[in-house]
């Protein structure tokens, strides 16, 4: 009997089930709803001074977020029940994909990354929803906020609809590029799109700001924390995509300077000078001007690269010519708001003085020089990125630029930042005086001088410009160390106890400057003083590099769950001592006809090595490639320190040290 | 003096977006070959091993045909083989293949194992016509009229799709097309 009721509602719950992705488009077309609503009540309640309106912006904020999780969570489980009814599970899925990718691979195309970024836009409403300040400048905040996720929902609906079916439904899919089928890339994307939106309520504060016709200290401090999570996140994202290229791509290349690549540099350019001028404005009440069109410049260059980089204006192969509405929606989108907020910039800019006065020697003074370094990056790393697009539209001519562009205009932009970055933050607020800087470069000049003679003298090829490079690392290290050292006076007695005591600002500054000279030292040494050595090897043959022996032991066909692989394993000895055994694989993903190369590491704080396995060659064997990668580890290191940096200045590690005022005490834990 | 400073930003968007609006006009993909409409390079390419026949600039004199550049170790140009195969067995033009940096023998095996759509072929080992004819990767597909001319440029694996619906109605019209000029 029971049996018999079982069978009664199973198709019941097969209908339901089946009706997953209709559920989610409705949960799309209410979120849109919300956002509308939260785009234009905030708004009007400002303007009107009624409290009550501008507080239901915050529900909607709410609403809005809950919905678009909804429809998120439909669309994740389309993919993970590999509906093909589905015309973005065909395209990016298949059944015998990994459980995992079939997660990540919900964001792993255009319609569905596009949600992602809504629903994040809508995670920031709703966060600033919770925890700001009532008042006219937060529920202005909300409404810009919602205006943007009312365009991107729109642009989601009409143009890139993920819940869109096919029909016939296909009896499987056409699997995700085995490219973005990795660890390191189900992470990236995420983190890239907290920070790209990130910035969004930093430009949603700049707006609200302009139209209120108030940018002060008050200001900046409610908008600061946004943009330094952002930029953290940003941060992270940007690091994981360069690990992710380092190990994946198969040659240990970091950066390539490609579109996709610049378009998350260039907000973090932006969002770096943002988040300094923000500390001025907070402290000083000084450049707020100027702050304020970084902050929408922030965004823009987060939508222009999102959106118009890697969308495909630039780059990608057919993406706006086969439907012209989205490029046209995009740009629609790009010229309302960007166009929007900077006219705003252009009627009310003119009004927002700065009374602060300082002199040129100062903390000021040393961030306005941090301000034109960055913008001045920016503004090269943009002129090389659309470069090819003006000229192809000037002349039909196509071409590109490529690496050594960017390498001679960008670099010297980070040698100065890394000559500056030092004794310009020892600098005092108002007016620093040189004298007192200059009596604390010493130790940081010697470390500097240490460093060129040891690149000269150890590394190879031997390299004067990247040797001067590696001294300006090592004097921006240095300095920045001595610089604690000095204000905690490290010599004397309960040295650690003034160290806890630094307030956070002082302490992400320092991590985050510190991070910045290591990732200068680790960029230098993978990309300036790497070894490599290509052999064809049989088993037993051994291929040497940097001092290391690599023996191809053995190489194996092994079938991986949407792959087949020649698995090869190497055991390597560095000058006569062993060390563990290697496993790198060259993988063939039969759905895409696609080729991977997946390689062995082995990472110590020297360096990398790096080895790869190539095609067979029935006369002469496998081609293996080896590399050393000296100093890589750095990289990831110095990126870590500067994302520990923005989490610290966030105060996600301060200890509440004095009782909140209102609340009663907490109990300080030792 | 300084309100002109705070209308810069908005006036260089606006700029900006009239370029980016015009940029959309261009299909990114299409990276026009600048032999499009121009004669196809001069080449004299040797056979690959074990063939007695080479491929020349004198093959594509006379009749509409294609120049289809592959390698064995290629693996999109493995996907596209069979569509080959069928567009051979349907004879609207005749496939010449650019075996491009290719190993000593490995396209030939490579065809051995699956079939060979090929008029002819000319092993291109050090890829110097392939640069000539603009070759960005493997598969790519020239169609070349009657005169010689390079007429169009397919990047990527042609599919049956392609095939019916852009490269086939081409070739007819330029075999139609070719009669009175010639």
């Amino acid at each position: 009997m029971g049996r018999l009721d079982l069978s009664r509602q199973r198709p019941i719950l097969s209908k339901i089930a089946a009706m997953t992705a209709e559920i989610g488009q409705i949960f799309l077309v209410l979120a849109l709803l919300a956002a509308l609503y939260q785009g234009i009540f905030p708004l009007a309640g400002a303007a009107a001074g009624d409290n009550a309106l501008m507080q239901t912006g915050r529900t909607a904020a709410l609403v809005q977020f809950l919905l678009l999780a909804a429809a998120f969570g439909m669309l994740t489980l389309v993919h993970a029940t590999s509906d093909f009814t589905v015309r973005n599970v065909v395209e990016n899925s298949h059944t015998a994909k990994p459980f995992i990718y079939k997660l990540t691979g919900v964001w792993g195309n255009h319609e569905g990354s596009m949600l992602l970024w809504a629903l994040i836009l809508a995670g920031y409403g709703g966060a600033l929803a919770a925890f700001a300040r009532a008042g006219a400048l937060t529920a202005r905040a909300l409404s810009i906020q919602g205006l943007i996720a009312a365009a991107f929902l729109g642009f989601i609906l009409f143009t890139s609809n993920p819940f869109a079916r096919i029909f016939p439904a296909p009896a499987d899919g056409q699997d995700l590029n085995p490219l973005l089928q990795d660890p390191g890339l189900i992470l990236h994307p995420p983190f890239l799109y907290l920070g790209y939106v990130g910035f969004s309520i930093a430009f949603a504060f700049a707006v609200a700001g302009l139209i209120g016709g108030r940018i002060d200290e008050a200001w900046a401090r409610a908008a600061r924390p946004w943009a330094l999570a952002a930029w953290t996140f940003l941060t992270i994202g940007i690091a994981l995509g360069s690990w992710w290229a380092y190990y994946e791509l198969g040659w240990g290349g970091f950066w390539a300077w490609d579109p996709v690549e610049n378009a998350s540099f260039m907000p973090w350019l932006a969002g770096t000078a943002l988040i300094h001028t923000l500390r001025v404005l907070e402290v000083r009440g000084a450049f707020k001007a100027w702050t304020v069109l970084l902050a929408i410049l922030a965004f823009s260059l987060s939508l222009v690269g999102t959106f118009l980089v890697r969308s495909g204006v630039l780059t990608s192969v057919h993406a706006f010519a086969t439907d012209p509405s989205r490029g046209l929606f995009i740009l629609l989108i790009l010229a309302v708001f960007i166009g929007g907020a900077l006219l705003l910039f252009a009627l009310r800019g003119p009004a927002l003085s700065s009374e602060a006065a300082f002199g040129a020697v100062s903390r000021e003074g040393g961030l306005l020089i941090n301000n034109v370094i960055m913008v001045a990056a920016t503004t090269t790393v943009f002129i090389g990125t659309f470069y090819p697009l003006f000229i192809d539209v000037l002349s039909g001519e196509k071409l590109s630029v490529g690496a050594p562009y960017f390498n001679i205009v960008f670099l010297p932009f980070m040698a100065v930042a890394l000559i500056i970055i030092a004794p310009a933050s020892a600098l005092a607020w108002k007016r620093g005086s040189i004298s007192d800087a200059v009596k604390r470069v010493g130790p940081a000049a010697l470390a500097g001088l240490g460093a060129v003679v040891i690149a000269l003298w150890l590394a190879s090829p031997r390299n004067t410009a990247a040797a001067l490079g590696a001294g300006l690392a090592a004097w921006a290290g240095a300095g920045t160390l001595v610089e604690v050292a000095k204000r905690i006076r490290l010599r004397e007695k309960n040295a650690l106890a003034r160290a806890a005591a630094l307030p956070k600002s002082y302490v992400a500054m320092t991590l985050a400057h510190l991070g910045f000279a290591v990732v200068a030292i680790g960029v230098l040494g993978a990309g300036v003083w790497k070894s490599e050595t290509i052999a064809y090897a049989r088993e037993g043959d051994v291929v040497s590099v940097g001092g290391f022996a690599a023996r191809l032991d053995s190489v194996r066909r092994i079938e991986g769950p949407n792959y087949v692989a020649d698995r090869a394993v190497f055991s390597v000895s560095r000058g006569g001592a062993a060390m563990p055994a290697m496993t790198a694989e060259r993988r063939f993903y039969p759905v895409r006809g696609m080729q991977t190369t997946e390689a062995a590491i082995a990472t110590d704080l020297a360096g990398d090595l790096y080895l790869t396995v190539g095609e067979f060659n029935p006369e002469r064997g496998w081609v293996v490639r080896a590399w050393r990668h000296p100093l890589t580890v750095w990289m990831w290191i110095g990126a870590g320190l500067i994302a520990l940096g923005g989490l610290s200045g966030l105060g996600l590690f301060e200890r509440r040290r004095s009782p909140a005022p209102a609340p009663a005490a907490e109990a300080a834990p030792a | 003096m300084t309100r002109l400073a705070f209308v810069l930003p908005v006036a260089a968007f606006a700029a900006l977006l009239v370029w980016f609006a015009a940029g959309l006009k261009r299909d990114p993909g299409y990276l026009p070959s600048m032999l499009i409409d121009r004669p196809a390079p001069d080449f004299d390419l040797p056979p690959i091993a074990g063939r007695e026949r080479g491929f020349s600039t004198q093959d594509l004199k006379g009749r509409v045909s294609m120049v289809n550049i592959f390698g064995s170790w290629c693996a999109t140009c493995a996907i596209e083989h069979p569509v080959l195969m069928e567009m051979a067995r349907e004879g609207v033009a005749p496939i010449y293949g650019l075996n491009w940096k290719d190993k000593p023998g490995a396209g030939a095996a490579w065809l051995a194992a699956r079939g060979d759509p090929y008029a002819a072929i000319g092993d291109d080992a050090d890829g110097r016509v392939a640069i000539d004819f603009g070759v960005t990767g493997a598969p790519e597909t020239f169609i070349v009229d009657a005169a010689g001319r390079v007429r169009h440029k397919h990047v990527g694996e042609i599919t049956r799709d392609d095939w019916r619906r852009v490269l086939k109605p081409m070739i007819e019209d330029l075999k139609k097309n070719a009669q009175p000029a010639d």
